[in-house]
């Protein structure tokens, strides 16, 4: 049992790298919750982007252009649960149970030459200066763009739905539909956009895990973590600063898990793995009081003549 | 009654199925855990399938479900071939072991196997592989390599498949080089890449350089090429992909000469219930190419031990061998005998840590 | 252009019409896919749909659809009593694993006694097992009002975890040579949930879920309860008025839906599946949250839409071993079908109209 020979600047580092997979997915998903419509089809949208990146980023030789395509793939998956629930009113729920079945099958389908197979490396990017100040270098400055990405996003959908005017028209669609309707908001368009959009973040998530984390595919590789993205969603009450410390943490207990078990500590690991999920119980009850709550109108179905 | 009626055209169709066995085309059934597309333990499997399929032509038909549960969908599946009038089922999971007794008993003349279990009956048959020895090479290989002195080892749940091939690594690894030390995650999963890829990593940051695996996807491998200055094993498939470095050397699950062999069996009517567990001399396990990142010496010197038992002259567990604890189990000479080997509950003398639970 | 104009009432006709309509559309879709994937699609859809019931193992895969579709049904009809009310408990999965766990560790407590009390103590411990898990959320929201989507769905991981270590620790077969799972409790008479009747599929839980559709249809058209739950969905307001108390509304529903997701992982640990294994949960409390939507929450048609779950599993299983359909296009057969059934549902509730210009 020997603490020491656990780097507090590594694992910090693999934290940023565990988290960035259900950081965007989280994203993607708080700007649809926000726009009023529960998409329970995340992972579907996740592993749907996982292998569409892939596959193209081993056809075309570039990660970039697969992350585009990963991107792309999602927003497709997630056009059929907006075409579900958006104009034919389905059941959001159930649309959402759908779509992660479909996703699940479709990608199996789809990857089935690409087994075994490593795809083009990419790149981390080697920030001068910045990379070399001690710990924060190492923490902060070593990352392949996508972790950058990830943050970006967090900055710009905490700016836009704070400041923008675009913000304020997708929260009040999500906050009272039947108002926003009324004000001459196209709310079908609108959410139909963030649809989109959660699955475009999905998308680039699951590609995070088959070009960069891991870097493989193999069927059904997102093990979970749409469904952890979507925990996040919650546990950060819908806000976008909220959703980078919950990814964090939730990737931290991961790794910080595993590096104890490496250091020799005898853990209960099956309780240790509870623990994310009691955590954000736990965060649920203490933010209950608090003011933020879920969009009012989240999962319930618009249709324009009531 | 409708009811009469339908149970006597189950007695009368189980019969049928039952009697299936004397047409010409024999027709061989696999039940997978995974899909044929894991890259690792089922596709290894499926390869199996396919040699039969080459090797006997038209004479043999195959079929296969895969990314079956275990359980009541197991029962189905199996029970489903069996109907179908498979003559010989093969059932790939530990967690099969139940469903295939249940079915085997509903069927005397369909014969089954079952990989990794220790349940049999006059027409079930289990076969396993000495994984084992193929650990001894690496632990082998990696004593003798590492650096830092630091293995990591990746292991999926604490079953006795795996503390053995913990020990197996260790012995021999210990052998070479007293300073060893390993580092083990048990990371409760035989398959979620990115906790093997973050298991990796966090060894690889705590100084090892050697990292073996007892999980399924390459994800280690891909960490411990990013890492450089790893080396790494291929588990269940070769992982060619990532030779010469950071793979090394790999253990390859071969079943095809033990699935031709049984098919083989059952066309000549010769096919008998057994207990099998075969290593590096049957082929079952196969060390996969040992690359020139290793040593010219210690390439041989892996290779003589892999030939030694291959030949039955050694046993990767001969005395003397004390528990953790320091008790004694294995006197000067004695070797394990299989039983203790299939049930190993415990780690032997050096090894820091304890078996969850 | 066409607009959707809501219907007054739902449709009686379209009600029935619908599901029959998803169908043929899935057939059509499904075939072209299979048709893509090089496999006959006529042959491909029949194998789905016929082989089970009519074709000539028909006499095995009957009883196995009511195997497959009991614990569908029974969770199913657990969670539209709370989806009726706007009680959104998607856990049904982590209710149905404890109770298989608490139904399980009664009996394993017990072994080797034989007596015939075992038995229904274990259906009493697995219907606690899943109310008690069920109680987290509903005890939760009431006293902090946390939402209980998440929290019921948080309670899924926890309870898997859980399983895992009971499997590998606790419940651990020690016969079994240090393999995880648990003893079989197929081979343990006392409690062996067996069929009732041999060969036609009917255990205990078969026989559950066929009382829990009639209690439940009894419950929404003839107890004041059940008007209380479809008040509170359709008009809270008018509810908090007629004298609901959303509180004990609660507590009903997530407990109801938790004991019966109990109950259904009670009877398949000790019947169908036989032991705790780590893997022994397979999704039905997620598949039944589909299925009791495709029923449109009614409880007749959660028992068919359960029924006609099942048949797609196991008419796939067939597809897969006879044709050599992968895995993977089942599954997408059977997404594309969900779609379908929910897209048309639309025609249920509302009529398509040619949009006219209004003037204001």
């Amino acid at each position: 049992m020997d603490m020491g020979s656990i780097s507090p600047e590594l694992l910090l580092a693999s934290l940023m790298v565990a988290a960035t997979p259900i950081l965007l997915a989280a994203l993607g998903e708080l700007v649809v919750e926000r726009a009023g419509v529960l998409n329970l089809g995340v992972e579907g949208m996740m592993i749907t982007g996982a292998i569409c990146g892939f596959a193209v980023a081993v056809n075309s030789g570039s990660p970039a252009i697969g992350f585009v395509a990963a991107a792309g793939g999602g927003a497709v998956l997630a056009l059929l649960f907006a075409l579900l629930t958006q104009v034919a009113l389905a059941n959001q729920v159930a649309s959402g149970l759908a779509l992660t079945l479909f996703g699940l099958g479709l990608s199996s389908l789809l990857g089935q030459g690409y087994v075994g197979i490593k795809p083009p490396p990419v790149a981390k990017l080697d920030i001068p200066l910045l990379g070399d100040i001690p710990f924060l270098g190492r923490v902060l400055f070593s990352h392949d763009l996508m972790v950058y990405l990830g943050l970006a996003l967090v900055g710009l959908i905490w700016w836009v739905l704070k400041y923008s005017r675009a913000g304020l028209i997708l929260r009040a669609v999500g906050e009272n539909h039947d108002a926003a309707h009324a004000l001459g908001y196209k709310v079908v368009r609108i959410r139909v956009m963030a649809i989109l959009f959660g699955g475009a973040c999905a998308g680039l998530g699951g590609a995070y895990i088959s070009l960069i984390r891991v870097p493989q595919w193999t069927e059904g590789m997102t093990a979970g973590a749409g469904w952890i993205a979507l925990a996040l969603v919650v546990f950060a009450s819908w806000k976008a600063g909220r959703v980078l410390l919950g990814a964090w943490l939730f990737g931290g207990v991961t790794v910080l898990q595993l590096n104890l078990q490496a250091a020799g500590f005898a853990i209960p690991v099956e309780y240790l793995s509870m623990s994310p999920y009691l955590i954000t119980i736990l965060v649920l009850v203490i933010m209950a009081g608090d003011k933020s709550r879920a969009p009012a109108s989240l999962g319930r179905i618009f249709h324009a003549s009531q | 009654m409708k009811l009469t009626h339908l149970l006597t055209s189950a007695a009368l169709a189980l019969g049928l199925a039952t009697t299936a066995v004397a047409q010409d085309k024999t027709k061989v059934g696999f039940i997978y855990v995974g899909p044929i597309g894991d890259g690792g333990w089922t596709y290894e499997h499926d390869k199996g399938r396919l040699a039969i399929e080459e090797h006997f032509g038209d004479q043999v038909e195959t079929v296969y479900q895969e990314s079956v549960p275990e359980g009541a969908d197991a029962e189905r599946a199996i029970t489903q071939m069996a109907l179908q009038g498979a003559d010989l089922i093969f059932t790939t999971s530990f967690g099969f072991m139940e469903p295939t007794v249940a079915v085997a008993e509903k069927f005397p003349n369909v014969k089954f196997e079952h990989a990794t279990g220790y349940k049999t009956l006059p027409n079930l048959s289990t076969y396993s592989a000495r994984f084992y020895e193929g650990r001894a090479v690496q632990g082998h290989i990696a004593g003798k390599m590492t650096k830092s002195n630091i293995v990591g080892y990746i292991a999926s749940f604490p079953i006795p498949e795996v503390i053995r091939g913990i020990n197996a690594a260790y012995l021999h690894a210990k052998k070479v080089n007293p300073e060893i030390e390993f580092k083990i995650i048990w990371a409760y999963t035989w398959f979620d890449p990115a906790k093997e890829a973050d298991a990796a990593t966090a060894l690889i940051e705590q100084g090892a350089d050697v990292i073996l695996q007892h999980t399924d996807s390459t994800a280690p491998q891909a960490a411990a090429e990013k890492a450089g200055n790893v080396i790494t094993f291929g588990q269940a498939s070769d992982m060619a992909e990532y030779k010469p470095l950071p793979r090394v050397s790999s253990i390859i699950d071969n079943w095809s000469p033990y699935y031709i062999a049984r098919t083989q069996a059952v066309i000549d009517g010769t096919w008998e219930s057994q207990q099998v567990w075969q290593g590096i001399d049957k082929g079952m396990v196969e060390i996969g190419e040992i690359t020139d990142a290793v040593p010219a010496d210690v390439k041989d010197e892996a290779l003589a031990l892999k030939q030694a038992m291959a030949e039955g002259e050694y046993h990767p567990f001969t005395g003397p061998i004390n528990r953790q604890d320091g008790s004694a189990w294995l006197a000067e000479g004695e070797v394990a005998d299989d039983g203790t080997l299939l049930g190993m509950d415990f780690y032997v003398e050096g090894i820091s840590g304890q078996i969850p639970n | 252009m066409l607009k959707l104009e809501k219907r007054p009432q739902p449709s009686r006709l379209w009600t029935w019409v619908t599901p029959l309509l998803a169908v043929v559309i899935t057939m059509l879709a499904g075939g072209a896919l299979f048709a893509a994937l090089g496999k006959d699609p006529v042959e491909a859809i029949a194998t789905i749909f016929w082989q089970p019931l009519f074709g000539e193992f028909a006499f095995y895969y009957r009883p196995q659809l009511l195997i497959k579709g009991a614990p569908l049904i029974l969770i199913a009809i657990g969670l539209s009593l709370g989806f009726r009310a706007g009680i959104w408990n998607i856990g049904a999965e982590g209710q149905y694993i404890v109770g298989a766990l608490t139904g399980a560790g009664v009996g394993l407590a017990f072994y080797p006694t034989e007596s015939v009390l075992i038995f229904p103590l274990m259906v009493l411990a697995g219907a606690l097992g899943g109310w008690a898990w069920a109680m987290i959320p509903a005890v939760l929201k009431l006293r902090f009002g946390t939402n209980e989507i998440l929290v019921s769905l948080m309670l899924v991981y926890v309870a898997e975890q859980l399983l895992a270590a009971m499997a590998l620790g606790p419940m651990k077969n020690p016969e079994g040579m240090g393999f995880p799972g648990s003893r079989n409790l197929r081979q343990y008479e006392s409690a062996h949930n067996a069929e009732l009747i041999t060969g036609t599929g009917m255990h205990w839980g078969v026989v559950a879920a066929f009382i829990a559709v009639i209690f439940a249809y009894v419950l929404l058209t003839r107890h004041s309860l059940g008007y209380h739950i479809r008040l509170t969905g359709q008009a809270p307001r008018a509810a908090r008025f007629a004298g609901v108390r959303p509180a004990r509304l609660v507590l009903v529903c997530l407990g109801t839906a938790g004991a019966l997701a109990g109950l259904a992982g009670m009877f398949e640990v000790s019947g169908p599946a036989g032991q705790v294994s780590i893997d022994f949960n397979v999704g039905y409390g997620f598949t039944a949250i589909i299925v009791a939507f495709l029923g449109r929450l009614h409880p007749l048609g959660i028992l068919l839409a359960g029924l006609l779950m099942a048949l797609t599993y196991i008419g796939g299983e067939i597809a897969q071993s006879n044709m050599g359909l992968p895995a993977a296009a089942i599954q997408l057969f059977q997404g594309m079908l969900l779609f379908f059934l929910l897209a048309v549902d639309v025609l249920t509730n509302y009529r398509i109209r040619l949009a006219r210009r209004e003037v204001a």
